[in-house]
């Protein structure tokens, strides 16, 4: 760990405004995946901001019957709230699926929508990574690619955003509240949120410099069969190998809607419309499969994840049918 | 005391308090809850210390050209910056205890090639990422697979590396029934709790290590000749120790690094391991493959076996995994080969995990048997009931006690063992669920040990040796024994180990600790006895010591009176003797195991486990059952997940952390259960025990790889059973099957 400055502004805005201003400033709200990364300087904030003390811990319902959530809401309390987990289950499920009791404890929303890939690589300062230390290169590409990504991964970087909620927050269309240093503020939609990594892995999301997380905002709810089916190696404390988040409407026992979002094989949570679609119209999971896994490639010793993929989704639409 | 011949009627029969064997929690168990047992580091006796950090090799082989320490010595509260051109001198390398910063070669990846001591942790950590190294880098060996063609006869430690009786080759080429099957098992990782750490303080040229460590003894020894001192100069203490499995059989770099640095600065320094350190600058379990080939008549009456294998260290170490030694006891077959071969890799040095040899030999040759049983279509227990020896089939002496047919018997009653059916026909909706079982065996040695009590003025009884507890409950069943032996309530005796200054001591590892240090306590008890009797007139025949006092026939005396001002003390010691070579010394048991397998995903999920064992007699019933079901999780790991990946290019353990390097969780072990069958064994020990601490781990995972394969009749070879490797099956045996539409 390097030395750092420590800052704790007492609004968002003056949050925004040191964050602009100092180079290499990070926020640090749990700090369950930064401070790892800071002892062992993957991580070197000069300065760190903390925000736990702005006002960003509530769970409100919209005006449009949807549900704003704080930034600092912490992934326990979440899971916990009432709202969550009658009317959004996929999300209650999916944060309940990540991580340990204490980490979901401290870990926040905002926090958890910006984790870094678990990559090996990424981890060990010894080894190029692009990620980390852009130009160098990617160790994963011939190296242990177990847990890397399958689709839409760049010759600079095959890693996998690890996140459980975000897979969530994408099925549900979630929107990213932020505001800038400059006051402006702005809800970025789930969607476009995280990057593929491209030649540039070390952007992994759409924010700028300064600009804070406030909330996560998500849409009135959508009716159905709410499901987080995840892969593991083990039966908790393992990040996905591959994990589908769906919501499945149904009439006279036939699927009539479906959205489906995947974890564990891309560098963002992923989501092909035109699967949903296929099943929405009747197709099988296997059609709907080869729409998901479409361009797939495995890089070694992820290659089990394309066939763990299809029979998962089998298995999510199999168990929806017969529910 | 030495163990010559069978240990006749003793006071521990009679159970005139019955403490020993009670289920009574540990006597530790508070200030450990409450986090007031000071581990290694947290040792408040040393006042003022630096600390240091260990700068780790980038490289695996190759050469330092330079080391530039500039930056790193003006880094703020930087002290001193060692490397291999300023450390002081040392002496030779005595077992797997090396000296340190001693050249330029690198040997394995992280190899400490500095060492940074500053005001605080924070301090040296950062500084420590100044230090900038110039290697001429050599292409690393890291494939065991490839340097199979290079591997040697490793140098013989306690047992000879190969072993062979009969005509096998003869005897298998003419077999009706035969399996010939290669088992590969992965690096382990211990992950024990506690890190490697050490606070080192000199005064003039004796120094003290407060240091995490399993054997005291030997590791102030090892010291002793690195640090170039008398043994005398060095004193060990280690009074906590969270977790060992054999890491901390041996000081490692840490220790010794702390030491120097403490002797150049002048300063006390303190150090741990870093979780990530743990991986390569400690020792590890290195993988094996195992080749092994098993005949039989159409019966199932074993004819011939022979179990090779094959295992990797570090240049220059001569470390190797004894995989195939536990089956040169294990069962009956005229006709036999055991072989075992080491290759010289660019990885860290390889040393002992719990049950070395048994723990990963059994995997493969556990496994081996129930093929056996499936190709003859024989039950698995019947098949090991067909080849129980009736005596050692190697060493040809009789076992000291064996009752692995009793605990297999017993097992598949409690399990409900009947109830298992042919493989890949049992479903419990989406689960495909099977069972499976395994022998359980570990060697039962005996190490030298001492021990000194003393009866003080206050009535309380004082234990002291260099002995360990490294979680296991050493404490408490020293406290049992010496309580039940002077006929004291348990509060009443004082356990004072973990210090090199008091009677040397077996330490903890091999399963030894309790049966080796209990057994010195208890002679040392014995002699106690009979100096208070012989201090009073009391007739000396069928005294008996209980409720504080020591009675014969109607009169009686309390210890308190006859401990006098300045108290009374004794000495004891426990020796191996001729019973070791007379016998075949072995702890035995059964376990059995039931698994769902997701007949989507692959994912393997242990249902229920049991564990039967006999371990002599139980000094402790609570962590006797906390030993066997601790090792039977550790089996779960070995079966299902524990797996270092070695990355060839670089020759580093790719996932080491423990949120990649996956060890059980809780979620993991649902209901699992371990029984004792009633057993004393006259030769081991007076005490009459048997080791527990690695005997849980032995065959655990075979059984759950048998599980596997009855559920879903697919054999997976290669551990860990990843649901990769099982989904490899379904797509197998789609491909015989008729496609479904």
């Amino acid at each position: 760990m390097k030395a750092f400055t420590y800052e704790r502004p007492a609004t968002v805005r003056d949050a925004a405004r040191l964050a602009a201003e100092r180079p290499n400033a990070k926020f640090i709200a749990g700090g369950t995946n930064l401070l790892d990364l800071m002892k062992l300087q993957v991580e070197t904030p000069t300065t760190l901001i903390d925000i736990n003390r702005l006002p960003l811990d509530k769970v409100e319902a919209t005006a449009d019957g949807g549900l704003r959530i704080g930034a600092l809401v912490r992934n326990s309390d979440l899971a916990a709230d009432p709202r969550v987990r009658k009317d959004y289950a996929v999300l209650a499920k999916a944060l309940l699926a990540g991580a340990s009791g204490q980490l979901r404890n401290k870990a926040t929303t905002a926090g958890n929508l910006l984790q870094r890939t678990r990559c090996y690589y990424f981890y060990d300062t010894s080894k190029p990574c692009n990620k980390r230390e852009p130009g160098s290169g990617c160790s994963a590409i011939g190296g242990f690619n177990r847990i890397m990504a399958v689709l839409d991964t760049s010759d600079a970087c095959i890693a996998t955003n690890p996140s459980d909620m975000n897979v969530a927050m994408r099925v549900l269309d979630a929107g990213v509240e932020t505001l800038s240093p400059n006051g402006a503020t702005r809800t970025i939609p789930m969607a476009q949120f995280h990057r593929l990594p491209g030649d540039t892995p070390q952007i992994e999301t759409a924010l700028q410099p300064g600009e804070i997380i406030t909330a996560v905002t998500l849409p009135k709810p959508v009716e159905g069969l709410h499901v987080y089916r995840k892969v593991r190696d083990r039966a908790s404390y393992a990040f996905a190998t591959v994990s589908i988040a769906a919501v499945i409407g149904k009439a006279d026992g036939k699927i009539t809607q479906a959205r489906m979002a995947f974890g564990g094989l891309a560098h963002k949570p992923w989501r092909v419309e035109a699967a949903e679609a296929t099943l929405a119209k009747g197709g099988s999971a296997d059609d709907a499969a080869d729409a998901v896994l479409a361009g797939a490639r495995g890089y070694g010793t992820n290659d089990f994840k394309i066939p763990l993929t299809r029979r998962t989704l089998r298995a999510v639409v199999t168990d929806a049918t017969r529910t | 005391m030495e163990m010559n011949q069978p240990v006749g009627k003793t006071p521990l029969d009679d159970k005139a308090d019955g403490l020993v064997g009670r289920p009574i929690d540990r006597i530790d168990g508070r200030l450990k809850v409450m986090g007031r047992a000071p581990y290694a580091y947290e040792t408040r006796e040393v006042k003022n210390p630096a600390y240091g950090f260990i700068v780790g090799a980038t490289i695996a082989a190759g050469t330092i050209r330079s080391i530039d320490t500039a930056a790193a010595v003006k880094a703020p509260g930087v002290i001193h910056v060692m490397t291999h051109e300023n450390v002081p001198a040392q002496g030779e390398k005595k077992e797997q205890v090396w000296p340190q910063l001693t050249g330029t070669n690198v040997a394995f990846f992280d190899q400490p090639v500095a060492f940074v001591v500053a005001e605080t942790f924070e301090q040296a950590r950062a500084a420590a990422k100044l230090v900038k190294v110039a290697y001429d880098v050599r292409t690393p060996k890291a494939s065991l697979r490839a340097a199979l063609p290079q591997a040697i006869e490793p140098k013989k430690v306690q047992t000879d590396p190969d072993s062979k009786l009969g005509d096998f080759d003869g005897a298998f080429a003419s077999a009706p029934v035969k399996l010939d099957v290669e088992y590969t098992t992965p690096t382990q990782i211990h992950a024990q709790m506690e890190p490697h750490a050490t606070i080192a303080s000199w005064e003039g040229d004796k120094v003290v290590l407060y240091t995490a460590n399993q054997m005291l003894n030997r590791g102030q020894k090892s010291l002793a000749s690195v640090l170039k001192l008398p043994v005398e100069n060095v004193r060990l203490v280690s009074h906590y120790i969270g977790g060992g499995f054999g890491s901390k059989l041996q000081p490692m770099p840490e220790a010794t690094l702390a030491a120097l640095a403490s002797k150049a600065t002048g300063r006390p320094v303190k150090v741990a391991l870093t979780r990530q350190q743990e991986f390569h600058v400690a020792t590890h379990r290195t993988d094996t493959i195992q080749r092994i080939r098993l005949a039989s008549d159409r019966d199932g009456k074993l004819t011939a076996l022979s179990h090779e294998s094959w295992s990797d260290t570090a240049q220059g170490d001569e470390f190797y995994e004894t995989s195939a030694n536990v089956t040169r006891s294990l069962y009956a077959a005229p006709n036999r080969i055991t072989r075992h071969r080491l290759a010289k890799l660019d990885l860290p040095i390889a040393s002992s995990m719990r049950a070395p040899g048994e723990a990963v030999g059994m995997l493969a040759f556990e496994c081996a048997m129930d093929e056996l049983a499936e190709q003859i279509g024989l039950d698995p227990i019947e098949l090991r009931v067909r080849n129980e020896p009736t005596q050692d089939p190697e060493k040809q002496v009789p076992f000291t006690v064996r009752q692995l047919v009793p605990c297999m018997r017993e097992g598949a009653k409690l399990f409900g063992w009947d109830r298992r059916k042919p493989a890949g026909t049992t479903h419990d909706g989406n689960w495909m669920v099977g069972m499976g079982m395994s022998a359980a065996a570990r060697l039962n040695p005996l190490m030298p040990s001492s021990a000194s009590v003393k009866l003080g003025a206050d009535g309380y009884l004082t234990v002291r040796m260099a002995m360990t507890d490294i979680g296991t409950g050493t404490y408490t069943i020293l406290a049992q024994i010496a309580g039940e032996m002077m006929g004291l309530p348990i509060e009443r005796i004082r356990v004072e180990i973990g210090d090199t200054a008091y009677p040397a001591a077996s330490g903890s590892g091999g399963s030894f600790g309790a049966g080796s240090a209990g057994s010195a306590l208890y002679v040392a008890c014995a002699a106690l006895r009979d100096k208070l009797v012989a201090a009073t007139d009391l007739h000396p025949d069928g005294v008996v010591f209980a409720d504080g006092r020591v009675t014969s026939g109607n009169r009686s005396e309390a210890l308190v009176d006859l401990a006098g001002a300045d108290g009374v003390s004794a000495e004891g010691e426990i020796k191996p003797g001729a019973l070791k070579e007379k016998y075949s010394h072995y702890s035995f048991g059964a376990h059995f195991a039931e698994v769902g397998v997701d007949r989507d995903t692959g994912e393997i999920r242990l249902r229920r486990m049991l564990g039967v064992f006999t371990g002599g007699r139980i000094l402790n019933a609570k962590t006797a059952r906390s030993q066997a079901i601790g090792g039977m999780t550790f089996g779960v790991g070995a079966a299902l997940m524990e797996d270092a990946v070695i990355d060839e290019r670089t020759a580093t353990y790719v996932n080491h952390d423990l949120a990649e390097y996956h060890v059980p969780v809780h979620a993991d072990i649902p209901a699992m259960d371990a029984v004792f069958l009633p057993e004393v064994d006259d030769k081991a020990n007076p005490l009459k025990s048997k080791g527990l601490g690695e005997l849980g781990i032995c065959g655990a995972g075979a059984a759950l790889a048998n599980a596997v394969y009855n559920a879903t009749g697919i054999r997976i070879r290669d551990y860990p059973l990843t649901l990769d490797k099982v989904l490899k099956g379904f797509e197998e045996q789609d491909g015989r099957a008729p496609r479904r539409a």
